[in-house]
Formats: structure tokens, C-alpha cells, sequence
């Protein structure tokens, strides 16, 4: 590709109608497409990133180069063309706002198309929004509060300004840049994301919430979340995902690390609904995602998610117990319809004595799709008395659709003790009918079944988002019985 | 309230019932008997719509309206409910959730507005406390780990509940024992009206000592071949049914 300028920084976004979903017709900063170390260098230049960052970038893209794209993974799509992504898009304001009259009355738009009132957000039971919209922060709230309890919860390109010491001693700590293919392209190219830093011993009195969305067509997300709870602290965060509906492939590879400090506890949720490509399997997002904790002494980490979006799923929450007595959770509702696939699952490495693992996993297979369960529980030689509970419940909807379970095992320990439960099952007409004769219609059956059988899952999620993940499950499978 | 004209009903191909005639008013009760396999169980699915059975002919008409070729949950908002001789389990909804959920889709049919908490709440405490149920019953999942008594009674509170105009009580007999047998018939008794109707099916006398029929009809191959009234119970009873055989 040609060389990069400044120039070509400022290519104006061409505004079209798109035939499927809405668009947010804001000014918008786009790149060219394509990846080199020019178009790095720009990325971390265009954020004023200090020397360190650019260098940590560039270290990261040349592992990438070298990495082959996996294809381990229990799902088949076309691989997309590096080269003809852009890397970076924001919409075009230089200030930050101060309050919500300054936002772009377009954006609070989309976001009232979504569902997401920033002003029912803030009246909601102490949840703080930090929105980001193609990459960039542009409204962040309840920020004052935190502060006097010294937490820090800002963009990540934020931090990198404001707090550089936190960034560059914690980034890749957990999932270090040549960790995998995705991992490495989303530390070279990482546009924004969220920052979060618990002070020792600080509770944080309101569940903290980021709304993550791919509004720009063609422009490929890497957002980069870091979570530090020092020591004694504890944090809730809540990560919600909806993107319009697009007749393109999206490629999103985010990279999520979380760090529990000594006796510290993170509960991590996710809802994500991105589009999935429509009936036929066209369009829909790919979601290569790392994410990863890292437990140290009496630490806990719980991660919970609904996946009901995307046409290729492929994530794996992690939990690396190093310190003694540490305790990993993974609690997953996945939900395939139409052609969607999912590999989905969680690894959970036993480091420390008397750590102890939970997992739970529900898949919900309809239409034509295929929904995997993939971990691994690994218990090294010195992790005395760890304990794994697994748990991986599939639910199929019709005749077309697969479920499948992967669990690795690998113990080095014979003090381990490690459980695995797996049952298969079908929603059966006996069952839609028994709703049916009580007046309860088909649809509404299924929905009632369905989360009968994620009970367990959406039990883990905090009030508001689990009524919220109940509707996206109904949605979800709407049409998928018939 | 309920007339069933020539009712022809076939599964894969194979016919079972073959041309059944009832007719039942309002206030009235009426048992079915007649030996396996004679289409008891058939009878009930068809009347609540199960698309498992083809009707081949007839007609099952409802307060002088054709119910035959609306979906289940139609016919069961205009008030026809089936007692499950074997109820589904349903993991992780509760007993209240799910009778929430019947209720209200049902109001909503008949554009009702949602039934208020605190009334839901009274109508479940008074039901349950009608068919001796543990509170605690109240929050276990449907139907699973139930015990086969449990099952049954869950079925009747459900009845309840719901307040059906025709109530069909597929073998609610059978797995229960002489205690709940009793509890679940008064019940039912404490249900009924001169606006309701019941048509219990069963294989034996037990239940009848119970929920005392107004008429019993016996169906044998597709047909019912005798009708008669309470006594007719006592008498295949102690007969058994080949005397009926032609």
C-alpha cells in the first residue's frame, strides 16, 4: 500500500444509507485501510501515546506478522483480509464533554435506538457509563464519584495519559502481546477502551458499565480493557454490546485483562449481542476475543457471560489462580440460531494450593448452528488440594443445529479432585405442548424453557442486566421454532 | 358446553377413535372408562389440540363455537384445561412462574391487564392451602424430582388457578396414594359449579367414590358403546369390560 501521510489521517467518512440496520451519521475519522508499522506508529501518534506505548505496539505487530491465524477452533467462516481493514476510526471532536447536553444529539439518538437512555442509565441504581463509540470515549459519568473513592475508571487511552505508570506496569501482564494471533493484532492496533483501577481496600459502591458498539462499516474494533483491583478491593463491571445490523463482515478482536491483587474480588458480566448475520448466514460480526484474569492470594475472579450475537464466536475467559487459595468462575449462557457458530469455554489454570475452579456453561443450539463448549482445566504439579467443579449443559432446538463439548483435563497434582458433568437435551414438543394447553403460546414456551434451563447462569448477573440478558434470549430465538 | 359430533381422529395412519358423540352441559360430570389402549388418553389430547393426532372428521364444538381447528393455547383461553396423565418436567421454572406466566397469558388473550402481585399472591395462597401444598412446593422447578402424588396435585392446584369452564382429568388416579387421592379430589369438588364442567377418564372405580359422575360413559376401540349413570362404574367394576364386547 501507498506510504501513510498525515494527510490521509483526515479521509472524511462517506455517509451512505445502509440497506440493513441504522447508522449514526456523525463525522468520523477514518484511516485507510491496511497494516504496517507506519499505520501503528500513526495509531499511537494520533493518541499522543508516550514512546514506550508506540514501542509496545510495534513489538506486538511484528509477533503478529509471524503468527498464523488459528484454525483449532470448531467453527468454518472465510478469513478476513487484514489488509482491507481499517484501523482506526473516531468520531470527530476534540473535547471531551463535561455534561450530556454537549454530546452530539445523533449519537444520544443511536443510543436511545438501542435501548441505551445515558439519562435512565444515570437515574438507574448507581451505574456508571463510560460509552464507547467507534473506539474512542466520548461520555463518561459518575466519574466524580468514583474519584473520591480514588477509582479510576476512564478510557484506556485516558490512562495511557494519565496514569502511564498503572498501564505499562499491568498491559500484557495477563495476556502478553504474542499471546495468540488476535491478541497480538489487538495490541499493535488497540484504538480504546477501558481503564479501571481499584485502590486497596476500596469497595466500588456502583456496578461500573461500558457499552461497547461497532458503528462504522468496514472498521474493525480492538478494544483493550485493563481491570486492576489492589489489594482487599472489590469492583462489579458490566460489559454490554449491540452494533446496527450490517451486510458486512466485522472483525472484532478485543483483549480484556484483568488483574485481582491479594484478596481482591472481580466480577466481570458480559451481554453481548452483536448482529449475527441474517437468516441465510450472511453478514454478521466475528468475535475472536482474549480475555483473561489473573488471581493472586485469596483472590477471586468471576467471569459471566450471555452471548447471543455475532456469527463467529471464539472466547475463552480465562482464569490464572496463581496465588494460594484463589478462585476462578465461569458462568456462560451461549446462544446460537440461524448459521451462527460459537467455540466458546473457558481455561481454568491451577497454580496455587487449595485453589478451587467453578464452571458452568449453557449452550442453546436453534436453526442451523454450532455451539461448542471448549476448556481446560490444567492443575500444575504445586497446586495442592485444587478443586474444579464443570458443569456444560447443551440445549437443542429442531433438527439442524450441533452441540458439541470439548473439556480438556491436564493434572499434575493427585491431590486434585475434579468434576465434570455434561448432559445434552432437547426442548420437546411435549413439553411446548403441556405450555400451550395452559394458554401459554409457542414463543413464549420456548422463552419460559430457555430460561428455565439458564437459570443457574442468569442467576449470576446483577439485577438490571439479567433482565435484560431474559429479553435478549427471547429475542434471540425468536422465529426459531416453527 | 361441550359437543363432540362424529369425531374421526388418526395417528400416523392409524385410526383410533372412530366416531366418538358426547355431549356435556355445564354443572355436569361425566366419566370416561374403558381398558388400555380403547383412546381415553387420545380423546383428552385431541379436545386440548394436540397436533400429535389428526382429526379425520367431527366436530368438538365449544359454547356453540368449532374449537377444532384452533391452536392449543386458544382453546385453552377460552377455558378448556387438561390434568396431564404424565406432566412434563420443566428445569428452572418454578411452580409460581410458571402458573404467573399461564395466568397471564391467558388474561392477555381476553384483554385483561396483568394480574396485580399482591392478588396473585392471595390466589396462590388460597389455592395451595385448598390442596394441602408445602409453600415450599411453590418454588421447586415444575414437575421435577416430583413425586408421582406431587405431580397429580400440582396438576389440580394448576386447575385452580386457572379456574377452567371444562376441566379434563386425565388418570389423575393413578400414582397417588389413598391420602392425596382424597385431598385431590376434594378439590376438585370445592372447584366445581353449575358453570363448569369436568370429565375425569380413569380405568377404575377409586376415583368415582370421590368425584361423583353425573353420567359414565365406557369407550372401547374408538367408540363409546355404553352410557349409564354412576352405577355403571360399580358395575364394570366388579364386571371388568369383555361382557361389553360384542
Amino acid at each position: 500500500m501507498s506510504k501513510y501521510t498525515e494527510d490521509d489521517l483526515k479521509v472524511e467518512l462517506e455517509n451512505k444509507e445502509y440497506e440493513y440496520g441504522f447508522y449514526t451519521d456523525i463525522e468520523s475519522e477514518t484511516f485507510p485501510a491496511g497494516l504496517n508499522e507506519d499505520i501503528v506508529r500513526a495509531i499511537s501518534k494520533k493518541k499522543n501515546e508516550p514512546e514506550w506505548m508506540t514501542e509496545w505496539r510495534l513489538e506486538a505487530f511484528r509477533a503478529w506478522t509471524e503468527m498464523e491465524e488459528p484454525n483449532w477452533a470448531n467453527v468454518h467462516y472465510e478469513k478476513p483480509d487484514f489488509q482491507a481493514i481499517s484501523y482506526y476510526s473516531a468520531p470527530k471532536k476534540k473535547d471531551k464533554y463535561q455534561s450530556l447536553d454537549e454530546v452530539d444529539p445523533e449519537l444520544l439518538e443511536t443510543f436511545k435506538k438501542l435501548g441505551i437512555s445515558i439519562d435512565e442509565q444515570k437515574k438507574l441504581a448507581g451505574v456508571a457509563v463510560d460509552i464507547v463509540m467507534d473506539s474512542v470515549s466520548v461520555a463518561t459519568t459518575f466519574k466524580k464519584t468514583l474519584a473520591e473513592k480514588g477509582i479510576i475508571f476512564c478510557s484506556i487511552s485516558e490512562a495511557i495519559q494519565e496514569h502511564p505508570e498503572l498501564v505499562q506496569k499491568y498491559i500484557g501482564s495477563v495476556v502478553p502481546q504474542r499471546d495468540n494471533f488476535y491478541a497480538a493484532l489487538n495490541s499493535a492496533v488497540f484504538s480504546d477502551g477501558s481503564f479501571c483501577y481499584i485502590p486497596k481496600g476500596v469497595r466500588c459502591p456502583m456496578e461500573l458499565s461500558t457499552y461497547f458498539r461497532i458503528n462504522q462499516g468496514g472498521t474493525g474494533q480492538f478494544e483493550r480493557t485493563l481491570v486492576i483491583a489492589d489489594e482487599g478491593s472489590y469492583v462489579s463491571y458490566l460489559e454490554g454490546c449491540t452494533a446496527p445490523s450490517r451486510d458486512e463482515n466485522q472483525l472484532h478482536a478485543a483483549v480484556v485483562e484483568l488483574i485481582a491483587l491479594d484478596d481482591a474480588e472481580i466480577k466481570y458480566s458480559t451481554v453481548q449481542n452483536w448482529y449475527p448475520g441474517n437468516k441465510e448466514g450472511k453478514g454478521g460480526v466475528f468475535n475472536f476475543v482474549t480475555k483473561r484474569g489473573l488471581c493472586e492470594k485469596n483472590a477471586k475472579i468471576s467471569w459471566t457471560q450471555v452471548e447471543t450475537g455475532s456469527a463467529v464466536t471464539w472466547k475463552y475467559p480465562s482464569c490464572v489462580l496463581k496465588g494460594d487459595n484463589s478462585i476462578g468462575e465461569f458462568y456462560s449462557i451461549a446462544v446460537t440460531n440461524n448459521f451462527q457458530q460459537a467455540d466458546t469455554g473457558t481455561k481454568m489454570v491451577h497454580l496455587g494450593k487449595n485453589t478451587k475452579s467453578t464452571i458452568i456453561s449453557k449452550g442453546i443450539s436453534a436453526g442451523k448452528s454450532q455451539n461448542s463448549y471448549r476448556g481446560l482445566v490444567q492443575i500444575s504439579s504445586r497446586a495442592e488440594n485444587a478443586r474444579n467443579f464443570s458443569q456444560c449443559d447443551s440445549l437443542l432446538m429442531g433438527n439442524n443445529c450441533g452441540a458439541h463439548t470439548f473439556p480438556y483435563i491436564e493434572s499434575k497434582n493427585t491431590t486434585a479432585r475434579i468434576e465434570h458433568e455434561a448432559t445434552t437435551s432437547k426442548i420437546g414438543e411435549d413439553q411446548v405442548f403441556y405450555c400451550n394447553q395452559r394458554g401459554i403460546p409457542t414463543e413464549k414456551a420456548i422463552a419460559l424453557i430457555v430460561n428455565g434451563f439458564s437459570r443457574d447462569v442468569l442467576n449470576k448477573l446483577p439485577m438490571e442486566f439479567a433482565v435484560e440478558a431474559q429479553k435478549l434470549l427471547e429475542i434471540s430465538l425468536e422465529g426459531s421454532v416453527g | 358446553m361441550l359437543t363432540i359430533k362424529n369425531l374421526h381422529a388418526s395417528v400416523e395412519d392409524k385410526e383410533i377413535l372412530r366416531g366418538i358423540n358426547l355431549e356435556v352441559k355445564a354443572g355436569e360430570v361425566h366419566a370416561i372408562m374403558g381398558p388400555n389402549g380403547a383412546g381415553k388418553s387420545t380423546l383428552s389430547s385431541i379436545i386440548a389440540g394436540n397436533e400429535t393426532y389428526e382429526v379425520t372428521d367431527g366436530e368438538i364444538i365449544l359454547d356453540g363455537e368449532d374449537i377444532s381447528e384452533l391452536a392449543p393455547e386458544e382453546r385453552a383461553h377460552k377455558g378448556v384445561f387438561l390434568s396431564f396423565q404424565y406432566p412434563v418436567e420443566i428445569p428452572g421454572v418454578s411452580v409460581t412462574n410458571f402458573i404467573k406466566t399461564a395466568i397471564n397469558e391467558s388474561r392477555k388473550a381476553n384483554g385483561q391487564e396483568e394480574m396485580p402481585a399482591n392478588e396473585m399472591l392471595k390466589l396462590i395462597r388460597e389455592k395451595s392451602e385448598l390442596l394441602e401444598m408445602d409453600r415450599k412446593f411453590l418454588s421447586r422447578s415444575l414437575n421435577e424430582g416430583f413425586s408421582g402424588g406431587e405431580k397429580k396435585r400440582n396438576e389440580i392446584f394448576q386447575m385452580a388457578m386457572l379456574n377452567p369452564k371444562l376441566a379434563i382429568l386425565d388418570e389423575t388416579d393413578s400414582g397417588l396414594d389413598i391420602d392425596a387421592l382424597r385431598i385431590v379430589a376434594n378439590g376438585v369438588n370445592k372447584l366445581k359449579s353449575k358453570d363448569n364442567a369436568v370429565v375425569v377418564i380413569t380405568h377404575y372405580q377409586r376415583l368415582l367414590d370421590y368425584i361423583v359422575p353425573d353420567f359414565v360413559h365406557v369407550l372401547m376401540d374408538g367408540k363409546i358403546i355404553k352410557s349409564g349413570g354412576a352405577d355403571l362404574a360399580l358395575e364394570l367394576e366388579e364386571k371388568g369390560y369383555d361382557w361389553l364386547k360384542s
